[in-house]
């Protein structure tokens, strides 16, 4: 009897973000297409990745409206999940899914989840503030949402490469704290430039009636960074690391208090 | 209050000493606090084996000028603070747990 066998094509793309290539496979060629435009500047021309998921995609619809999100460790993978997705990752074996909608802000998610993940146990993490790169140093805006993190990119010069208006990628390299571009952008909605370069310094938002820049030290920068910082695991020992890179990079780096109205002249206090 | 009180440092944090400062984050909640000097030498005296009473009279009594009566019920109100957020551990018996030296991050 005749039959007719339909072989499903498997495609992949690899994402490497910071030192971190990562292979997302589904089935769907069309969601691959999307990543590859959603992810355009961090998709690696290399086959090689450290890390591979497999994403199954799931009806529209099949979503909850549960906001919040879950991650933890259990029997030695980490379980990601909220209302618009569900993830497990295994490091050992390199290997993880996701199910999920079309929605690339899962996706999205996901990685900003697992980034957070490996950067701190390399002493690195994601913070929440836009950066960019001038005369080779990289400069770190930090707030919260309305803080004037994207008002900061938005306004930089034209000499500046902007890395993110959101989420910066601080990482260890060489003993120098190092600011990593980021596909994860915010209200500029624009791809941030795939560039690195060691930190000069992180400035803390503030909007006022004058632009100035007051240093910030100790107890306070450390409280400063730590509400910037992204971390998603609550087990102590994710915690702790956090804590002790937030303290380590505050030895480092100088932290300071960044005031300002939304003018371009901002940016002559960055120096 | 007549029985003895002891105090000892929770596990599940992370903490270090800045200045006369002491930082504490909590591993369950991440919550941030922030302890001065007076409760830093609490914190730092919480090993399990001291009573409350006896870290009061020895460590605070002796360093800052207040009553011991007005500093043990200020320090009381301070580990049971700490207490609800995870941060210690209370009990009117000695607690056996391997706590990480002051200053360290734990």
């Amino acid at each position: 009897m005749p039959g007719v066998t339909v072989a499903q094509q498997r495609c992949d793309v690899v994402v490497e973000i910071g030192d971190l290539p990562i292979r997302l496979c589904s089935g769907d060629p069309a969601f691959i297409r999307l990543i590859q435009d959603r992810y355009a500047g961090y998709v690696s021309s290399s086959d090689h990745a450290s890390f591979e998921f497999e994403i199954e995609l799931t009806p529209p619809g099949a979503e909850s409206v549960d906001e919040e999100l879950r991650v933890t460790w259990e029997a030695g993978r980490w379980l990601m999940e909220r209302g618009d997705f569900r993830a497990e990752w295994n490091p050992s074996t390199a290997r993880g899914r996701i199910e999920q909608t079309i929605n690339p802000y899962s996706l999205d998610s996901v990685l900003r989840i697992v980034h957070t993940l490996l950067l701190a146990r390399k002493g690195g993490f994601l913070m929440h503030a836009s950066s960019a790169i001038r005369n080779g140093r990289a400069f770190l805006f930090a707030g919260v949402s309305g803080a004037g993190k994207t008002t900061m990119a938005r306004l930089a010069p034209p000499d500046a490469a902007l890395l993110t208006d959101e989420i910066s990628y601080v990482t260890l390299q060489d003993g120098r704290y190092t600011a990593v571009g980021t596909p994860f952008f915010g209200e500029l909605a624009r791809v941030g430039e795939n560039l690195r370069a060691p930190i000069d310094g992180v400035y803390l938002l503030a909007k006022g009636p004058e632009n100035k820049v007051e240093p910030i030290a100790g107890a306070d920068a450390v409280r400063g960074l730590l509400g910037n910082i992204l971390f998603f695991a609550r087990d102590p020992e994710s915690v702790k690391l956090v804590f002790d890179a937030a303290f380590d990079f505050v030895s480092r780096v100088p932290v300071r208090r960044l005031t300002f109205v939304p003018d371009s002249r901002v940016w002559e206090l960055i120096v | 209050m007549n029985s003895k009180r002891y105090v000892a440092r929770s596990t599940a944090i992370a903490a270090r000493v800045l200045g006369d400062e002491t930082m504490v984050m909590s591993a369950v909640n991440s919550t941030l606090f922030t302890l001065d000097e007076v409760a830093t030498v609490i914190w730092e005296s919480a090993d399990g084996a001291t009573p409350l009473e006896e870290i009061v009279a020895n460590k605070i009594c002796t360093q800052y000028d207040i009553p011991q009566e007005v500093a043990l019920k200020d320090a009381e109100g301070l580990v049971e603070e700490l207490a609800g957020h995870g941060l210690l551990l209370l009990s009117d018996k000695p607690i056996a747990q391997s706590t990480t030296a002051p200053g360290e991050s734990q």
